[in-house]
């Protein structure tokens, strides 16, 4: 009884969360009529630049050794069948279509996401967002909405900088180790992989940057307790925005494939 | 001013505010003092509705604030300066821009008059020279002006203080002290002190009442509350070498 009561009571706590997310997201999105506006122009082009430069070495590394991997291991297998030039394919449409912005989500979920739950945490904490709304400065616009439209506009294009060096690393493996030429690489990727499949990954892109803001902010805007607030603020946002990445990603692709 | 009705606050199982009932009249400098943890931070961010109460009413300048809609907030909240205990200041700006907020986002003020209107207030909280200066580069006394600094740039009718006073030396407070009371000499203003410095309260306050426990153990005029028969009130005057007869009295720590 006492435990289903508990369940009950985070049951409804999770729902009030989510709410308050959502209408935190929605304030945040109207306020978007004023992202040229003098007072918001400054803040949005800050949170772009931070956003496009923070992650972009890591990003690199990863999309380039994620390529090599993903060739080596097919191009290892398809080597049994003389049909080593399938890992043009096979790379592209595996990055393009999942892995680009699965990995780009995932790298800016923990370095970007993190860093706005730990700044926003810390101003939580020291009573900054209380100030601001003491001056009737609406923190969804004055911090939510830069970081919004931040993200969301950043997202799809280091998504296609991942798939390029993604695509890249299997062209460089193909070439030294497996004997496939560039140009009969980028050939079979380019006849396998679709406009639908970049459209696609770039629209999850795009969502993945919402999803990220979102929790990343809400988590931050609601901390309480001190620097251990803070340090929880930023971990959850981190594993929040893992698991909704998961399971939206997924749902985005049963939506178009099946 | 501002009215207490018998309100209830109570915060992690424990009644924070217990039933209390005050009074600010217009143009009081009402001092707030208590023990750490006695509810004074609470009390202040009831009145612009940053906490609502559980019980009870608030009432500033005969309006009741508890279920207010944004619009009526914002018409609250543009009533009061508030200084934070730990200034809050936006630690990616400057100290000229934290100052500069308020005008910047509410105000289509001119950016001429926004720089002057800055350097007076920066001036007169002698920090001239920390403009430029980002908040972790001042002292924790500087950030307290700077806050200040903030908190009357709008000209509110009514300015709340937190501690304006704490981690400041004691010229600067005096200063501080000053500062307040010329508000209310010169501008009429309301204020709401809350303060660990009997010595700054009894020389700036019309009154002080006294937090403890969530209730009120003494609310009275600077003679009366020093002459308070009440043993908190007393434990609290001896803890800062003030005595029932209001005078500095000799203590020996042998
Ligand atoms: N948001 C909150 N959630 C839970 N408890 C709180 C919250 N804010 C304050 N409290 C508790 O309420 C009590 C009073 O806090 P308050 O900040 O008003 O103290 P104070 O009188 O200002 O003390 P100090 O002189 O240390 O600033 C404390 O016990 C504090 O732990
Ligand atoms: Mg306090």
């Amino acid at each position: 009884m006492r435990s289903a009561q508990r369940t009950g009571g985070q049951v409804l706590q999770l729902l009030h969360d989510t709410g308050h997310a959502l209408f935190m997201l929605v304030e945040a999105t109207l306020f978007i009529r004023n992202v040229f506006g003098k007072r918001s122009r400054g803040e949005v082009i800050t949170q772009l630049f931070i956003t496009g430069i923070k992650s972009l070495a890591v990003i690199t590394v990863v999309a380039l050794f994620t390529g090599m991997i993903l060739a080596l291991q097919t191009g290892l297998e398809l080597r049994r069948y003389g049909q080593e030039v399938y890992i043009g394919s096979a790379v592209a449409v595996s990055v393009i279509r999942e892995m680009g912005p699965f990995m780009t989500g995932l790298i800016i979920a923990a370095s970007v996401g993190s860093a706005i739950a730990a700044q926003l945490g810390t101003m939580a904490v020291s009573e900054e967002i209380a100030a601001l709304e003491v001056m009737s400065i609406n923190p969804n616009r004055f911090l939510v909405m830069p970081r919004l439209v931040a993200l969301a506009v950043m997202m799809p294009i280091l998504t296609v900088y991942t798939n390029i060096l993604g695509i890249l690393g299997g062209a460089i493996v193909g070439e030294t180790q497996l004997g496939v030429s560039v140009q009969a690489y980028m050939d079979n990727a380019t006849e396998f992989a679709t406009n639908k499949d970049l459209y696609v990954g770039l629209l999850k892109a795009f969502i993945f940057g919402i999803i990220i803001t979102t929790v990343s902010c809400h988590q931050g805007l609601m901390t309480t307790e001190g620097a251990v607030g803070v340090g929880q603020a930023t971990r959850r946002s981190v594993i929040l925005s893992f698991l909704i990445i998961l399971i939206v990603g997924y749902m985005i692709t049963r939506l178009f494939y099946i | 001013m501002i009215r207490f009705e018998n309100v209830t606050k109570v915060l992690g199982g424990n009644a924070v505010l217990d039933n209390i009932s005050f009074e600010v009249g217009e143009g009081e400098t009402f001092v707030i003092v208590g023990l750490s943890g006695a509810g004074k931070s609470v009390t202040l961010k009831h009145m612009i509705r940053l906490m609502q109460a559980d019980a009870g009413n608030i009432v500033i300048e005969g309006e009741i604030i508890n279920d207010l809609g944004r619009k009526a907030l914002r018409e609250l909240r543009a009533k009061f300066g508030v200084l934070f205990q730990g200034a809050a200041l936006l630690q990616w700006m400057t100290v000229h821009e934290n100052i500069a907020l308020p005008l910047r986002e509410l105000t289509h003020t001119p950016e001429d008059e926004i720089l002057r209107l800055v350097d007076e207030k920066l001036e007169l909280l002698g920090l001239a020279d920390a403009g430029a200066k980002y908040p972790s580069d001042i002292s924790g006394g500087m950030q307290k002006r700077a806050g200040l600094a903030r908190a009357i740039i709008m000209s509110p009718k009514i300015i709340l203080y937190d501690e304006p006073t704490s981690g400041l030396d004691p010229v600067t407070s005096r200063r501080i002290d000053d500062l307040i009371v010329n508000m209310r000499k010169k501008l009429g203003i309301t204020s709401v002190v809350v303060t660990h410095d009997l010595h700054s309260a009894l020389s700036i306050g019309s009154r002080i009442m006294m937090l403890h426990h969530g209730k009120i153990v003494e609310n009275a005029t600077p003679e009366g509350f020093i002459r308070s028969k009440d043993a908190t009130v007393q434990s609290f005057l001896e803890s800062q070498y003030i005595t029932r007869k209001g005078k500095w009295e000799e203590f020996s720590h042998e």
